[in-house]
């Protein structure tokens, strides 16, 4: 089956600034697909690209086979990261509204979403309330949904919750793309497109992505003096429990750093983490 | 001298923010603190921050002077240039190597650069680095944070991470609140609190190992045993340990953990 929603070599600039460079996407039905990069890489300007609220100035973007339009949007569901509830109207009242303008009828909620119907939204606590704008969205049956960081600030049996409904979705059919920072979430995607500055930079699963990528594991007794004699001497460095991570640098420079101090520590290159990979991504561009 | 809450309660009207919380956070360590959004982290931050009374239990923590604390928003002086918020923090807090230290604080990062700009025109992660760094400022024993990341993208977390890391390398006691748990595993000690309550606290690895019975993956749900997603697989948690037929033992994290923990709390 071919892909919902494709971008083939898409540029957008804003005056002078590129905001995406010839960037390449592809959600097929029944994908979760991560779009991943940092803040100012270029994941929003993707999605109101996709979205058809701007077009393009160079490449071009097709829906369900064609160019984004009113018809495109109405098989798309999408959810903001300020989720694009009413607070002021019932979860009932929010489900009304929202199936009219897609003239659809108000979708069911299901299991214990269905007890909060009649309470007005802003006084739902926030992992209800994502789960409500997650129904809202789904609720037309789209065959494209867009989601914004669609667990944060959500505890653990909430994000169960709300996982279960994305896949649910994806296996009835639907592809999804989840725009995220976390790792939490891109683990749960099938595969994952990175940005950087613009440019998909990597594509592939956590795994993938993150399986080249290496840093420079410090592990010593004196982890302090180690501290301070590589953060005086310039590198990027990190702590995890007791042991510090180096990003960006070889073993044998770090050796040299910590030998010319004093500092006895074992020095070893192991995997990095999904956050230090990014950084690695977001700046051998 | 090791800082902490024992058996700490604090009501807000008849809602109990939190409900029994115990935490100790040595000198040198980094302690998480992770919960959804209204979980009660904000709450603990400020009575070890001494800005809220609580109802019941003992606290312990150093003279205000000698605590470091920033609060969900990025507290800077937004007509001040970077440069001029480390200088004001270093005069209140009489701060001899204020140079030195600012020096240090910014280091490699984007924010050296940035030394001249006004406050107000930096982009979020920069404005939440300079709240940092003029928390750690004049070196307190107590350093507080509340969700410095949240919101922020990981090149920005990564250095808001290694202001934390220098802090506790400086022999600070840090705790840092967070509503990302891949940020407990930096810490020595997580605090996981779900509704005010503590759901699990321990080092990253005591959480792993302290999982009762065995994690499964499989390929589908299972019938009888409490399931999640993971991805396109799924996780079931058998309590007893008992084998689960066509499902393979999963490595735990500590996403798996707190599932766990939640679910054990519902069962309750």
């Amino acid at each position: 089956m071919s892909a919902f929603a494709v971008a083939r070599g898409v540029t957008r600039r804003f005056g002078k600034v590129l905001a995406l460079r010839e960037a390449h996407l592809s959600v097929g039905p029944g994908e979760v697909v991560g779009l991943v990069g940092a803040n100012g890489a270029g994941k929003t300007t993707l999605i109101r690209v996709l979205l058809g609220l701007i077009s393009p100035t160079a490449g071009a973007v097709s829906l369900f086979g064609t160019s984004p339009s009113i018809a495109t949007r109405a098989r798309i569901g999408y959810v903001p990261q300020g989720l694009g509830l009413h607070p002021d109207l019932t979860v009932a009242e929010n489900l009304a509204f929202v199936a009219a303008a897609y003239r659809a009828r108000s979708p069911r909620l299901a299991g214990d979403l269905a007890s909060f119907r009649d309470r007005r939204v802003a006084d739902l606590p926030l992992g209800v309330q994502r789960r409500v704008a997650f129904a809202l969205a789904a609720g037309h049956q789209p065959e494209l949904l867009i989601l914004d960081e669609p667990t944060s600030g959500v505890g653990p049996l909430g994000r169960v919750q709300l996982w279960d409904g994305i896949r649910r979705a994806a296996d009835a059919g639907a592809g999804v793309l989840v725009s995220t920072h976390h790792m939490s979430e891109a683990e749960q995607c099938d595969r994952l497109v990175a940005l950087a500055a613009g440019r998909v930079v990597a594509q592939g699963t956590v795994q993938e992505i993150v399986g080249a990528a290496r840093v420079v594991r410090v592990r010593s007794d004196r982890w302090e003096d180690a501290f301070h004699g590589l953060d005086r001497a310039g590198f990027r460095l990190g702590l995890v429990g007791r042991s510090l991570r180096v990003v960006q640098a070889s073993a044998d420079a770090v050796r040299a750093a910590l030998a010319s101090a004093g500092i006895p520590a074992q020095i070893d290159e192991v995997p990095a983490s999904f956050e230090e990979a990014f950084v690695l991504l977001a700046s051998d561009r | 001298m090791t800082w902490g809450v024992a058996h700490l309660v604090v009501r807000y009207g008849t809602d109990a923010a939190l409900a029994g919380v115990d935490l100790d956070v040595a000198p040198g360590s980094i302690v998480a603190v992770v919960g959804a959004d209204a979980a009660g982290k904000t709450t603990l931050l400020r009575v070890l921050a001494g800005a809220v009374e609580p109802d019941r239990g003992q606290v312990r923590r150093p003279p205000r002077e000698r605590v470091g604390y920033v609060s969900g928003a990025a507290a800077v002086y937004v007509d001040l240039t970077v440069a001029e918020n480390l200088a004001f923090v270093a005069q209140a807090y009489r701060v001899d190597d204020r140079e030195r230290r600012a020096a240090q604080l910014l280091g490699p990062t984007g924010l050296a650069q940035a030394r001249q700009r006004v406050a107000g025109h930096l982009s979020g992660g920069m404005r939440q680095k300079l709240a940092v760094a003029m928390a750690m400022m004049h070196r307190p024993e107590l350093l507080l944070l509340d969700e410095p990341t949240t919101g922020l993208d990981p090149v920005s977390r990564i250095e808001i991470w290694r202001l934390v890391a220098a802090a506790a390398a400086g022999g600070a006691a840090v705790v840092v609140s967070s509503t990302y748990l891949e940020e407990a595993d930096r810490a020595s000690t997580v605090l996981a609190l779900d509704d005010g309550r503590v759901l699990l606290h321990g080092s990253p690895d005591d959480l792993l190992a302290s999982v009762p019975g065995l994690v499964f993956e499989a390929d589908a749900r299972l019938d009888g045993v409490a399931c999640w997603r993971r991805g396109r697989t799924w996780r079931a948690w058998s309590p007893d340990g008992r084998r689960l037929p066509g499902a393979r033992v999963a490595s735990v994290d500590l996403e798996d953990a707190l599932i766990v923990a939640a679910l054990r709390r519902e069962a309750a």
